[in-house]
């Protein structure tokens, strides 16, 4: 009984099918549009930003944690000292997430009346730094030092044997708050995961207040009035970064394969990676020849496709769906939003193909390490 | 109370040294509330008045707050640090040991590991909290930004601090964070488009003139690399920081204070 949860908790955790559940639901759990939020409501899915909610949710997470330590090898992972930070996240990041929801959700629904929103107090009406806010500080301060104290008192921080250049650990893992860049090094060559994504994800953190220029939601939580802003905000912080650390930290056994939490971390899993470039299955697989000397006709395919994604489909979307959205933003905002955007989704769109066709590169040039 | 029944406490609070140094006693009415906040050089960070929500743990779920005390925190333990720890590749490992081994109740590296790993959490969570509010929105744009570069510093500090214990866990880390740098378009040796960046025979950029010959002052994780990102953990990116949060700070107050709705 226990093994059919465990190797059913091991199938679930699987990148193509975690993904595949997650991105079923994201988007009416976080409605990215009208259509969305009529399919949360219909599903009631707003009970989850309740008390009853969080309760639920905190208890139900408790019980798989301590089901799971009563596992070795979930245990080995788990209660490693440096993932306490990320065992900390489990229920951090679900918590201020359940926080600012309940609380957008409240004030979603004042607005719906016609009321002002929670926050909202007369403007002459303001309290004294002395005392209401610096003894809210004092005790946060007292708070974080006891923590910190009890946390460093009950865990070593961690050290292994000294820095030996000749034998790397299996497997070699970066911090982990970078786990998420390693986790698109599976995907995608170095200079795309180690360099662009990380700059473009700095970027477009910065581009966010200039492209947002929808006024309303500022100074209190709500969800109804920027459901694409959050939603969307939203899948890139819970879904590539914070669940690709989790994958990266629990999930990523030696030779960076994909091991199950209650799986044993087997030296000598292999996984057959017979990865076949666009190229290749096109001229090879497909029409039976030699790829073709030139790169440019090589590589004609993945170049059409490439333009046709960054190029076409913003124009495309433009005249369409994001009509509106363009006429919001005006051409410039909608230019760099579509973009960062597609950029985003690149990311789980190369996991399908590679999951699916065990497709290496769409567009492979070798000859100037120029891979996508 | 009489003079006479004052108590060494009161004596104390009147005596010249005392008033000298606190320019008042415990404020009794709003007049030297206010004044407790514009004459203390650390409080004045703050206004002397904020709107009501703003006092409320759950609308700023006190993150910004906890992430600069952590700040504090790290600093204080990490100068601590500095007096046992020698950067050399010789003694690294055995300083990290002798702090465990020898000091009775050391907690001061444990203090410095968590705590940094905690502040990179504060500082996501901050940021999590600034998005859901929508304070990033006009006119607090810029500040916003700043608070990004600030994100961006904290993660690099902590990737500076990761390689200084100089055991297996450190090095292979930054091996794997650094080798990125080879892989820099144009920059990296393995990088795309490098191989065009020649002279006839002789490549511009090859591995001992690339971005990650920059980052390790070498071709793999050695001494060199030790000293440098010593010096960026304990020196050149605090400073930055301290700058990049005194522009953070002023900038909470000169566009408009705390967010709130209007």
């Amino acid at each position: 009984m226990l093994d059919v949860v465990k190797s059913g908790v091991n199938f679930l955790a699987n990148p193509p099918v975690l993904l595949t559940l997650i991105l079923a639901g994201f988007f009416i759990l976080f409605p990215i549009n009208e259509r969305c939020l009529r399919w949360n409501q219909r599903l009631g899915l707003e009970a989850i930003w309740t008390r009853r909610g969080v309760i639920i949710g905190g208890v139900l997470t408790t019980l798989f944690l301590l089901f799971g330590i009563s596992d070795p090898n979930f245990r080995a992972v788990v209660m490693k000292p440096d993932n306490a930070p990320i065992v900390g996240l489990i229920y951090l990041v679900p918590f201020f997430l359940w926080l600012a929801m309940k609380q957008a959700v409240e004030n979603d629904r004042r607005i719906l009346d016609g009321k002002k929103p929670n926050e909202y107090h007369d403007p002459e009406d303001k309290v004294l730094v002395w005392p209401d806010l610096v003894y809210i500080e004092l005790i946060a301060l007292v708070l974080m030092t006891v923590f910190l104290v009890v946390w460093s008192l009950a865990i070593d921080a961690p050290l292994e044997g000294p820095a030996n250049p000749t034998t790397s650990p299996n497997p070699a893992k970066a911090p982990w708050y970078f786990l998420a860049l390693q986790e698109m090094l599976v995907y995608f060559d170095p200079w795309i995961a180690g360099v662009v994504l990380p700059a473009v994800i700095v970027l477009a953190l910065m581009a966010i207040p200039y492209i947002d220029n929808n006024p309303k939601g500022q100074g209190y939580y709500s969800f109804r009035e920027r459901k694409m802003a959050i939603s969307l905000f939203l899948f890139c912080w819970l879904v590539i970064w914070i669940l690709l650390i989790g994958v990266g930290t629990f999930l990523r056994g030696p030779n960076w394969n994909f091991f199950g939490p209650f799986e044993y971390w087997d030296v000598n899993k292999t996984l057959a990676l017979n990865n076949v470039n666009l190229s290749e299955y096109i001229y090879v697989i497909g029409l039976g020849m030699e790829l073709p000397k030139s790169i440019i006709l090589r590589e004609f395919c993945g170049i059409l496709l490439l333009g046709a994604y960054f190029l076409g489909l913003p124009l495309l979307l433009a005249r369409t769906w994001l009509n509106k959205l363009l006429l919001d933003l005006g051409a410039m905002r909608y230019s760099v939003f579509i973009m960062l955007t597609l950029i985003m989704f690149a990311l789980p769109i190369k996991m399908y193909l590679r999951w699916l066709f065990t497709l290496k590169y769409i567009l492979a040039i070798p000859e100037f390490s120029f891979n996508i | 109370m009489s003079k006479k029944d004052a108590t060494w406490l009161t004596k104390l609070r009147e005596s010249q040294v005392y008033t000298s140094i606190f320019r008042m006693g415990i404020p009794k009415n709003r007049r030297e509330r206010m004044l407790a906040i514009l004459t203390n050089v650390f409080l004045h960070l703050h206004p002397v008045g904020i709107p009501k929500h703003a006092a409320k743990l759950t609308y700023t779920w006190c993150m910004g707050g906890l992430s600069f005390f952590l700040f504090l925190t790290l600093i204080v333990t990490g100068i601590l640090l500095m007096f046992y720890y020698r950067p050399t590749i010789e003694y690294a490992y055995g300083d990290i040991i002798d702090l465990r081994e020898q000091t009775p109740l050391g907690i001061m590296r444990e203090l410095h590991r968590w705590g940094g790993h905690a502040m990179v959490i504060a500082v996501w969570l901050h940021m999590f909290r600034v998005f859901m509010t929508g304070s990033y929105k006009k006119p607090r744009e810029f500040n916003w930004v700043v608070g990004v570069v600030l994100l961006v510093l904290t993660m690099f500090m902590s990737f500076t601090g990761y390689l200084l214990p100089w055991d297996q866990l450190a090095m292979w880390a930054v091996t794997v964070g650094t080798n990125m740098g080879a892989a820099t378009p144009l920059v990296g040796v393995e990088g795309p488009g490098t191989a065009l960046l020649s002279i006839g025979d002789v490549n511009l950029v090859h591995s001992g003139a690339d971005a990650r010959f920059a980052l390790l002052g070498g071709r793999f994780v050695g001494d060199a690399a030790l000293l440098r990102f010593y010096v960026l953990h304990c020196v050149a990116v605090p400073f930055i920081m301290v700058i990049g949060m005194m522009i953070h700070f002023w900038r909470v107050r000169k566009d408009g204070g705390i967010s709130g709705p209007l």
